[in-house]
Parts: structure tokens; C-alpha cells; sequence
């Protein structure tokens, strides 16, 4: 058991820390769900893509690094304390393309990842819909069958990115006798197409982070359905993993933060918020080394179970723990626009989206611990 | 990097294991508890046997020499049976504090420690029974007597006020003395903590009320899988700490591992309701040795106090 970096390793952490200092803008940029901000995080992303940092675990050929999971973690560590920009694309990068590694076919690949690596294509998700949110097998959306492909039918609704992506990916009912986790499938459409209206939804922070999704009779060829048609539950299964589990909340994001909230404690060491700055602290370190014996599981052969639902459980709490403390450090000043404020409002989103905590607490009762199945 | 266990590590805990279960601890917790240390010291030459208190030992003392991991490995097992004795001051403390024949008997099984180690550990525990008494001040080493006796919240930790005798001579590596208590300690609570959740879901499963297993309905599960999450997640800073040793990581160690354990202990009493009350169920004795562990080696407050660079 050790947590030392070999040469090689320590190389690639070096490299990323060198070039994230040499190219992180010094001004925050606007948020992307904000126009301007949109096309300032797609530039930003074609810079990351012309030195092949925007997607390093993923094979050369597609514009990575073929980054082994602890090279990723390394370089996930290094953006985050290097305080560089939000992923913008961060839908397709680390929940579609996973499933299209997993499950898409060479064509689709070759089609889809390269804009996406540059983010000139920028992908939104569409899971949820207005009767289908933490059920999401109870979706009602439709596909009907078509002359080369399928048509979809139906309203999506808080879809992260809608308000400005370019296209979407979501599951559809395409065999109207199938039942609950039956007969649906895993389908990409345009957002910008005939018979599609997307209607952006204000979060509390008073930009369109997510949006509607209303389909009216919108063809999608077959080239655009993943896995076979009426699998799409076990495809995205695999996107669903990946989003619980390592990909989205990389641990770098919460150490970087819990640096900086015992930085900004010692200027005045109030020993009345010292027990919850600490707390945040430890929990930080707890997630990385959580995803160091992870990274190491999964190098020697070993699957994301249903230990991403207590991941999930964990890093979803102590954001929220760790800005709310920042929040209190900070006093009145709290109320106006600091980072921490915004990162606040964004931690609050945690516990409910990819999952709320109550289904990944049902999810580690019956599947980690064993407990019996019982009524929702 | 390779942040997990050996397989050859897995294995000697699951041996260690193996041993506990097929000895009635408890009984040994509740005599050793009344004064009658005998069952408890036949499970302590036991586990002699399998190399546990020959772990920290240098080689030239006929010790293992082992890795801080092994310990922790150790330690966090002992802690899930809940075994009486001065496991932390004998075999992960002694052993950096001296450097000398004494050692050989810890090895062997047959020397038993107690350490004051002021401030942080004020009282003698189970000074009766040990052959080594030693009171760490600063770098200074002392023997002492055991004096007026103090009743434990855990029964079977019988602690006493203590008299400082002569001096013996300087200490051997007192930081790593400390921190080695500090890091046993730490595991003990995990592995109460483990023990405490598995006690509770296998009770969540049998014990039915309105008709269905209490472990249906959801505000049992989710207590349970708080728990499980905390402990998940303390695991990994234990193991950490036995790698790097640094003080901020033993520390973060011993807060995550006493909070984990004390929200397994909380919560096991919740799930078991009453029959978790009685001094009778097993229940009672990890509750109470959790609550003693988390005040022991540094209070959470201290340890918070080292994570924030004090």
C-alpha cells in the first residue's frame, strides 16, 4: 500500500501544472449559461483541445492522452486547484462519451468525439421528464419507428446545458408495450432541428443552466441510436455510473476548495467555525483517497458497484458542508457576489441531480448492505 | 501507486478474524470488565501466536518489524470484537518508546504495557495487569503506580489515577510513540464502527414490525446507509495515515474514524431500539468503548486543531 507517483506519473502531473499556470485566464469567466459566457468556455475548450488536455483519458486518436484513471485523477487535481474554468461540455465529455466507448459503434465515434473534444458540439442531457424524475423508467416520451430511423415525440425537462448545446441525449419509449425499464432506447438528437423548441428554465442563480425540451415528431436517422433499439436502460446504465460514480465530481474540485477555505480561515482562526473548517478539510482528503483506492481497484479488474451511490452520497453532503462553512467564515459579506456564493448555489443542485441522496441511500441499503427491497 | 491492501495484508486480518470468532470476546470483556483478567489474557497469548503484538517489534527483539499498515490492519479487527486489554499501549506504543530487552516479552505475549501519556492520556489503563508502567513526559520517561482507580464509562477499560516514580531514562521516538496510539486507536473505532453496522443490518433483516423486516422501511435503511458512507470514507484516511505517518493525517484519521463509529454507535442503538439498552445484549459494549475511544489518544477538538495546522 503506498501513495507514491512513479516517474512517469509525477511527469504528467508536472506537465499539467505547468501549462494550466502558463494558460488559466487570470479573470473568472462568465458563466456558461450565459451566451457570452457559453463562448467563452467553447474557446477556453479549444484551448484545453489544442494541447490535448480537454480529454486525456481518452484514446489518441480521438484527441486524448489514453490517460490511465490515476493520470486522470492527477490532472483533474491539478485544474481544480489551478482554478481553472468549469467544463462546459462536461455532459458529453464524461456521461456520452463513456457510453459511446462502451456501447456506440466506430462510426459513431469517429463522428461525434472529435467536435465534442473541441467542443465546437456541445451536448446537453435529457433524462428527466415532468412525471419522470427520480423514476426515470416511468418516462413517457416516444419513438415510433420510421423509414430509416425513428421519430421522437414527447417533453424533457431539466436538461443541464439545454438553453445553448447543440445536441442532447436521453432515453424514449420505442416499444409502447414495454414495461417500466423495457423497450426504451438510448437515442442523440439535434437541438437546433425542425419540430424541437427548447425552452430554458432560470436557476436560483438567475441563469438558464437547464431548460425544456419539448419534441414534436423530430426524425433521428438510425446512426444516432446507441446500443440496440429497446437496450437503452442497460446503456445507460453505464452513463448513469459514470456520473454517480468517479467522472463528474473528480476530487480534485473539493480539496482545491478545502485549501482555500483553511487559507481563508487562518487570516482570522474564529475557533467558532474551526470544528466545520476541519471537517471540511478531512472530508476533502477522505474523497481523494476514497478515489486513489477506487482508481486502484478498477486498474486491477474490479467494477463501479454500488459504491458510487455512497460516492455520490459522500461528495453530494460536503460541498454543501464545505460552502456553507465558507459562507459563515465569510459574514454579511456572504450575501453578495462572491465565488463562494455561487459555488454555494451550485452545491445545492448535488443532492438531487444524477440521483437524489434518498434513492443513493436506498441504493447502498439494499445493494451495499443487503437490506430487503421494500415499497418506495 | 497502489492504494489497497496486500492481498498477504487481507489475508492476516482475516485470520485475526478467523481467531476472535471462534473465542467468546465478550465474556472475556465482561470478566476482564469484573476484575478477573484470565479469559481475556488466554485470547491475548492467541493472538501472540499469530505474530500480532510481535508486529511493531524490531526484529532484533524477535519481532516482525511490520508496516504501520499492518498494524492498522490489526488494530481495526481487535477493535471489531471489542477485545479487553491494553492492546494500543503494549503493542503500538511500547514498542517506538523503548528500545530494549522488554520488548522481546512484548513480543513473545507475555509483557503487557500501560502508558500515561500526558496530556492527552491522563489515566493508566489496565495498569494492574501490566508489567511495563511507563508515564511519557516530554521526552522523559517514568515509571509510575497505579493509585486511586477510576470507573470508565467502558467497564472493561479499568483505568486509574497514577503516581509518578523514577526516572528510566529518555524516550526512543516519542512522536512516534504517540501517534502510533493515536492511529490504533483510530482503527479500533472503525472496526467497532463495522462491527456495530453489520450487527445492525443483520437485526434490520430479521426483526419484523408492522407485519415486514424493519429494514424495509426506508427510515431504517437510510440511517443505516449514512453509516456505511462514513465509514467507507474513514477508511481510507486510517490507511493513509499508517502510509505517510504525518500528523495531519493521523489526526484526520482519528477524527473521521470516532465520528464514523460514534454515528455507528448512535445509530445501532436506534435500529435495535431497547434490547440495544441492556447490559445484557452485546450492543452496549461497543457503544461504550467507542464513546471512551473518541475522548482517548487526543480529543476530536485537539485533532482538529493538528488538521488545521495549529
Amino acid at each position: 500500500m503506498d501513495l507514491d507517483l512513479d516517474e512517469d506519473a509525477a511527469r504528467f502531473r508536472d506537465e499539467a501544472r505547468a501549462w494550466l499556470k502558463d494558460n488559466v485566464p487570470d479573470q473568472p469567466l462568465a458563466s456558461f449559461d450565459t451566451v457570452e459566457g457559453f463562448a467563452q468556455h467553447q474557446e477556453w475548450e479549444a484551448k484545453l483541445a489544442d494541447a490535448r488536455w480537454s480529454v486525456v483519458s481518452w484514446p489518441a486518436e480521438f484527441g486524448g492522452r489514453d490517460a490511465s484513471l490515476l493520470h486522470w485523477v492527477l490532472f483533474e487535481e491539478e485544474y481544480y486547484a489551478s482554478g481553472a474554468p468549469g467544463r462546459v461540455n462536461q455532459n458529453g465529455i464524461f456521461m456520452l462519451a463513456p457510453t459511446l466507448f462502451s456501447h456506440g459503434t466506430p462510426e459513431q465515434r469517429q463522428r461525434i468525439l472529435p467536435p465534442m473534444a473541441r467542443s465546437e458540439q456541445v451536448w446537453a442531457q435529457a433524462w428527466s421528464e415532468p412525471e419522470a424524475g427520480s423514476d426515470i423508467a416511468a418516462l413517457r416520451s416516444t419513438a415510433k419507428r420510421a423509414d430509416g430511423g425513428w421519430v421522437l415525440s414527447g417533453q424533457k425537462t431539466w436538461s443541464s446545458r439545454a438553453a445553448f448545446a447543440d445536441n442532447a441525449f436521453g432515453l424514449f419509449r420505442s416499444d409502447p408495450e414495454g414495461k417500466r425499464h423495457k423497450g426504451l432506447t438510448y437515442f442523440m438528437f439535434p437541438l437546433r432541428a425542425a419540430g424541437v423548441r427548447v425552452r430554458p428554465i432560470p436557476q436560483l442563480d438567475g441563469e438558464p443552466g437547464f431548460a425544456e425540451i419539448f419534441l414534436d415528431d423530430v426524425f433521428v436517422p438510425d446512426e444516432d441510436v446507441i446500443g440496440e433499439p429497446h437496450e437503452g436502460w442497460r446503456v445507460a446504465m453505464t452513463t448513469a455510473n459514470n456520473e454517480r460514480g468517479l467522472s463528474l465530481r473528480s476530487p480534485g474540485r473539493f480539496l482545491a476548495a478545502a485549501d482555500r477555505l483553511v487559507a481563508e480561515w487562518s487570516r482570522t482562526r474564529d475557533p467558532a467555525l474551526a470544528e466545520r473548517v476541519a471537517d471540511a478539510w478531512i472530508g476533502a482528503r477522505a474523497y481523494q483517497l476514497y478515489t486513489f483506492g477506487t482508481v486502484t481497484r478498477l486498474a486491477e479488474g474490479g467494477q463501479l458497484g454500488p459504491e458510487s451511490s455512497v460516492n455520490k452520497l459522500f461528495w453530494s453532503q460536503l460541498d454543501v458542508a464545505l460552502h456553507e462553512t465558507a459562507l459563515d467564515l465569510l459574514g454579511p459579506e456572504a450575501e453578495t457576489d462572491t465565488a463562494w456564493t455561487g459555488g454555494w448555489l451550485f452545491s445545492l443542485a448535488g443532492p438531487i441531480y444524477g440521483g437524489t441522496d434518498q434513492i443513493q441511500r436506498n441504493t447502498v441499503a439494499e445493494r451495499l448492505l443487503g437490506l430487503p427491497r421494500g415499497d418506495r | 501507486m497502489r492504494f489497497a491492501l496486500s492481498p498477504e495484508q487481507t489475508g492476516f486480518g482475516a485470520s485475526i478474524n478467523a481467531l476472535l470468532s471462534d473465542v467468546d470476546v465478550d465474556a472475556a470483556a465482561r470478566a476482564w470488565a469484573a476484575g478477573e483478567p484470565g479469559p481475556g489474557l488466554k485470547i491475548w497469548r492467541g493472538l501472540a501466536e499469530l505474530g500480532v503484538t510481535a508486529l511493531a517489534v524490531p526484529e532484533r527483539f524477535d519481532g516482525l518489524a511490520a508496516t504501520p499498515v499492518d498494524v492498522v490492519v490489526a488494530f481495526e479487527q481487535l477493535g471489531y470484537h471489542a477485545i479487553p486489554g491494553p492492546w494500543v499501549d503494549t503493542v503500538a506504543v511500547l514498542p517506538a518508546l523503548l528500545d530494549d530487552e522488554v520488548l522481546a516479552g512484548v513480543a513473545a505475549g507475555e509483557t503487557l504495557a500501560s502508558i500515561v501519556f500526558a496530556p492527552h492520556v491522563p489515566f493508566a489503563l489496565d495498569a494492574e495487569v501490566a508489567h511495563a508502567r511507563i508515564l511519557v513526559d516530554g521526552n522523559v520517561l517514568h515509571a509510575f503506580e497505579p493509585s486511586r482507580s477510576l470507573s470508565s464509562v467502558d467497564p472493561v477499560r479499568r483505568l486509574s489515577e497514577v503516581t509518578t516514580g523514577e526516572q528510566m531514562g529518555p524516550a526512543h521516538d516519542v512522536a512516534s510513540a504517540f501517534e502510533s496510539g493515536v492511529l490504533a486507536t483510530a482503527a479500533q473505532l472503525l472496526g467497532a464502527g463495522r462491527w456495530l453496522l453489520d450487527t445492525s443490518v443483520a437485526y434490520a433483516k430479521q426483526r419484523k414490525q408492522y407485519g415486514k423486516e424493519i429494514g424495509q422501511y426506508q427510515a431504517v435503511k437510510h440511517l443505516l446507509a449514512d453509516v456505511a458512507t462514513r465509514l467507507e470514507f474513514a477508511r481510507p484516511l486510517l490507511h493513509a495515515a499508517a502510509v505517510t505517518m504525518a500528523p495531519r493525517d493521523v489526526s484526520a484519521a482519528k477524527v473521521a474514524a470516532g465520528q464514523a463509529a460514534y454515528l455507528a454507535a448512535r445509530t445501532g442503538l436506534q435500529v435495535h431500539g431497547a434490547i440495544g439498552y441492556t447490559a445484557e445484549y452485546p450492543l452496549g459494549l461497543r457503544l461504550t468503548k467507542v464513546r471512551a475511544l473518541v475522548a482517548a489518544w487526543g480529543t476530536a477538538a485537539w485533532h482538529r486543531g493538528r488538521v488545521l495546522g495549529r
